[in-house]
């Protein structure tokens, strides 16, 4: 069993390379599109691949060896300087590098593979054709193909290797000039180079492996004898080029090293264990300096120094700690490329993705999180920002439009945006489209920021057409409410015309959390901020009961149910006093706006999350626990289940105030 | 001891509620610490006290007297918290007092009589009869409420 786990692990470590391995793919082939490449550049990507292929052999990927070793092989074509780098190359690269990914995940055991489009691939790979042409170059040429190997044709796999050649080639030149025509072959197929009076044996070309359709079709053709210079018959070999030798041995890790320099793999959960006693440690030692404080030994004793300087290095080591999970947004921003090139084709519009700041980081966890909201901007971007090419012209615009994807940290948070520079927001569509989705009133007087947030209200689609990209109705609100989950903020501006621009604002981890502490009841509760909308302290005329058990306030004009958090929580058996108290107006997915009546406001901190469940069950109404300096564990209110609860009442019954009044 | 001849020998901690003595599986024993105000979780039984803070983690803290249905322990900084591992999860119990490591061998555990309650044979594995003292084992994978939504 041990060894069976083992291979797992290996197993599990490869595809791991693997999507580094890509991801250096991607950025390699992104900055030859850019034009910023350089040798090292084609060599970094070659490598990537030739790791994944020489993984997957060791596994036995037969599928992604054969894809990884077509690819790899245009590669050092291009390489070699013997295919010329062009836009249609280019998109061929990224359209294998996408295959490849796809294979990957297929071998990994998720994922259908677009069969469709690795067939196109599969083409573009070795050649026999070109094979023989250089060698025709060389010298007079007569190429035998032996395919008796050949199985029947319901037996054959389009991709396999059934051919081989023998090529009598007489030329001036030496076997290192022959050698040179296989360079990039010779570590798949069996080559043999012997001079003329030898026999030359059974050979099998590997180029067949690439070959999608009848291997017979791409047979030598006539213009490799046309090619050849003057013979010069004073040497002359026969060149046999075998089946595919074994894969490279897996000690071929040849592993690029990436830019950031050297790296080590250590298991999550021991990190988290770190980031814990780390979050322990600050707590202490900010229980430590409260002890001092009230014991009075601080000032004159030259203490308060050392417990200052204590104070630095624990701050310290907790943002140290924290970068270890901390990753650049590089891979995520290159699955972007990934999805605008593929929308870019199905919307027949040309797109460029400029990307910026993308070795900002960011904790792991918002990183995997942040992937489908921001691949739905991104849809949106190309299929509802960007104009046609026709319409782009009209305006005067280039045809090809762009958008902008881009990472900074600002003020403790990571701020991504995504832009385009398209048509902007249509906002007298939004405005006509909202109204008769019964979103708002026919003569409601909103300001254009107004109308642009509408499109995060759900069930806001303004296509009339539903595209199978985006448009489906569960755009937008869909992106803020993942975004609030993350404990972020989304915003839009947009210019008629110039276009939109989406502003995401996260914080850099989840293991942090903004909170208002308040209490209920005597006890101490964390609220997170991002949930907060404003605070008000309730008036007498404001406060009006519903009903025996529920009570609404007056809030903008219309009411919001009003939230006893202590008698929801069952803090105390009484409705607490909402003149004593505040009012905390949040909002959620479930309702608008909702009030949360907490006795006091006492402090605004950043809070280190804790897990309920480890130890005991989730329980309603709380997200999670936190501690505070005095060492006490604290509550965090899950202000959405709570409304959730309390909704069917009081909430109901606010809507048939509102409504009335 | 008197079953120092026994060939297989297990460790207890034995403890203090009420009046009454209880021991638990040393290996099961995670430490022991003394009594700090628990946080009181919502929706939760009258016997878990809330939760606490254990070196960054948060430990969730059942009165064992309340527990077993005595009256509930009026908590002070001379009570003590066993903390237990249960399956996976950590639990504290809040006991009077902690008495002493008992070995004993494992036949030693006797059944416990028929005539005890449900509720104490619910949390009460067994017996061990140490000269004139009786002393309860606790069933520790029962102490937690069962895992049912506590939702209204």
């Amino acid at each position: 069993m041990a060894t069976v786990d083992g291979m797992a692990a290996i197993r599990e470590t490869f595809f791991q390379e693997c999507a580094e391995q890509l991801t250096e793919v991607e950025a390699g082939l992104a900055a030859m599109d850019e034009g910023t490449a350089d040798a090292e550049t084609i060599n970094a990507v070659f490598r990537a691949v030739h790791s994944i292929k020489g993984g997957a052999g060791a596994f036995q990927l037969d599928r992604l060896v054969r894809f990884a070793h077509a690819f790899e092989t245009a590669l050092d074509l291009l390489r070699g300087g013997k295919i010329a780098l062009s836009e249609t190359l280019l998109k061929t690269m990224f359209h294998s590098n996408d295959a490849l990914a796809d294979l990957v995940a297929a071998s990994r055991g998720g994922g259908e593979v677009d069969e469709r489009r690795m067939d196109a691939l599969y083409q573009k790979g070795n050649e026999t054709a070109r094979l023989l042409r250089r060698l025709g170059q060389l010298g007079e040429m007569t190429a035998h193909c032996d395919a008796s190997a050949l199985p029947p044709i319901d037996k054959l796999d389009p991709g396999g290797a059934y051919l081989s050649w023998r090529i009598e080639l007489t030329c001036d030149e030496g076997p290192a000039a022959i050698e040179e025509v296989f360079d990039f072959v010779v570590d798949d197929c069996e080559l043999t180079i012997v001079s003329r009076q030898e026999d030359a044996p059974r050979s099998e070309d590997e180029v067949r492996v690439v070959s999608p359709d009848s291997p017979l079709a791409e047979a030598p053709r006539s213009d490799v004898a046309a090619n050849s210079p003057e013979p010069a018959p004073n040497r002359s070999a026969a060149i046999d080029a075998a089946r595919p030798a074994a894969e490279k041995p897996a000690g071929d890790h040849g592993k690029s090293e990436p830019a950031s320099g050297a790296t080590i793999r250590v298991d999550l959960d021991r990190v988290d264990r770190l980031i814990n006693l780390v979050g322990e440690l600050v707590i202490n030692q900010a229980m430590l300096s409260q002890k001092m404080m009230e014991a009075g030994v601080a000032r004159t004793s030259g203490i308060d120094t050392v417990l200052g300087a204590l104070e630095q290095l624990t701050r310290e080591i907790q943002e140290g700690v924290m970068a270890t999970r901390a990753q650049p947004v590089k891979p995520l921003f290159q699955r972007m490329a990934r999805i605008v090139r593929e929308l870019a084709e199905e919307t027949k519009k040309s797109v460029r993705l400029r990307t910026d700041g993308e070795t900002t980081e960011v904790d792991r966890t918002v990183i995997e999180r942040l992937a489908d909201p921001l691949t739905h901007m991104i849809r949106n971007a190309v299929d509802h920002g960007l104009e046609t090419r026709e319409a782009r012209l009209a305006a005067g615009k280039p045809e090809q439009g762009e958008v902008r994807l881009s990472a900074a940290h600002r003020s403790g948070r990571i701020v991504i945006e995504v832009s385009d520079d398209g048509g902007g927001i249509n906002r007298a569509k939004v405005r006509a489209k909202a109204v008769e989705k019964d979103l708002i009133q026919a003569d409601a007087q909103l300001s254009d920021g107004d109308l642009d947030n509408l499109l995060f209200l759900p069930g806001f689609s303004t296509n009339s057409t539903v595209s199978s990209i985006s448009g489906r109705g569960v755009g937008m609100d869909v992106v803020k409410r993942s975004v609030q989950a993350l404990g972020g903020r989304i915003s839009i501006a947009s210019r008629p015309g110039l276009g939109s621009t989406f502003c995401m604002s996260l914080p850099l981890t989840l293991a942090v959390l903004d909170g208002m502490v308040v209490s209920v009841a005597d006890e101490t509760f964390v609220v997170p901020l991002t949930a907060i909308v404003e605070t008000l302290r309730p008036k007498k005329s404001d406060v009006h009961g519903l009903g025996v058990e529920s009570r609404v306030i007056a809030d903008r004009g219309g009411f919001a149910p009003l939230i006893d958090v202590g008698r929801e929580l069952g803090c105390r058996a009484d409705p607490a006093d909402p003149l004593a108290g505040v009012a905390l107006v949040v909002e959620t997915e479930i309702s608008a706006r909702c009030a949360l009546l907490v006795d006091a406001i006492h402090d605004q901190r950043q809070v280190v999350i804790k897990s309920l469940e480890a130890n005991y069950r989730n329980v309603p109404g709380i997200a999670a626990a936190t501690i505070l300096g005095d060492g006490r564990v604290a509550l965090i209110l899950d202000v959405d289940t709570i409304v959730a609860n309390c909704s069917r009442g009081a909430f109901a019954s606010a809507q048939v105030l509102a409504a009335a009044s | 001891m008197s079953n120092a001849s026994a060939t297989v020998a297990n460790e207890f901690i034995a403890f203090r509620v009420g009046t009454q003595e209880f021991c638990v599986d040393i290996m099961s024993v995670r430490e022991i610490r003394g009594w700090t105000p628990a946080t009181a979780l919502p929706h939760a039984p009258p016997y878990l006290r809330g939760v606490i803070n254990l070196r960054g983690s948060v430990l969730p803290i059942v009165d064992l007297a309340q527990r077993l249905s005595f009256p509930r322990t009026g908590a002070t900084q001379r009570h003590v918290i066993i903390v237990v591992q249960v399956e996976n999860q950590l639990i504290g119990l809040l006991v009077d007092a902690v008495s002493e490591i008992l070995s004993q061998a494992t036949d030693a555990i006797k059944p416990m009589p028929e005539v005890a309650t449900d509720s104490v044979k619910s949390f009460v594995r067994g017996m061990l009869a140490i000269d004139d003292r009786m002393i309860g084992l606790i069933r520790l994978d029962a102490i937690m409420p069962p895992n049912i939504e506590t939702a209204a």
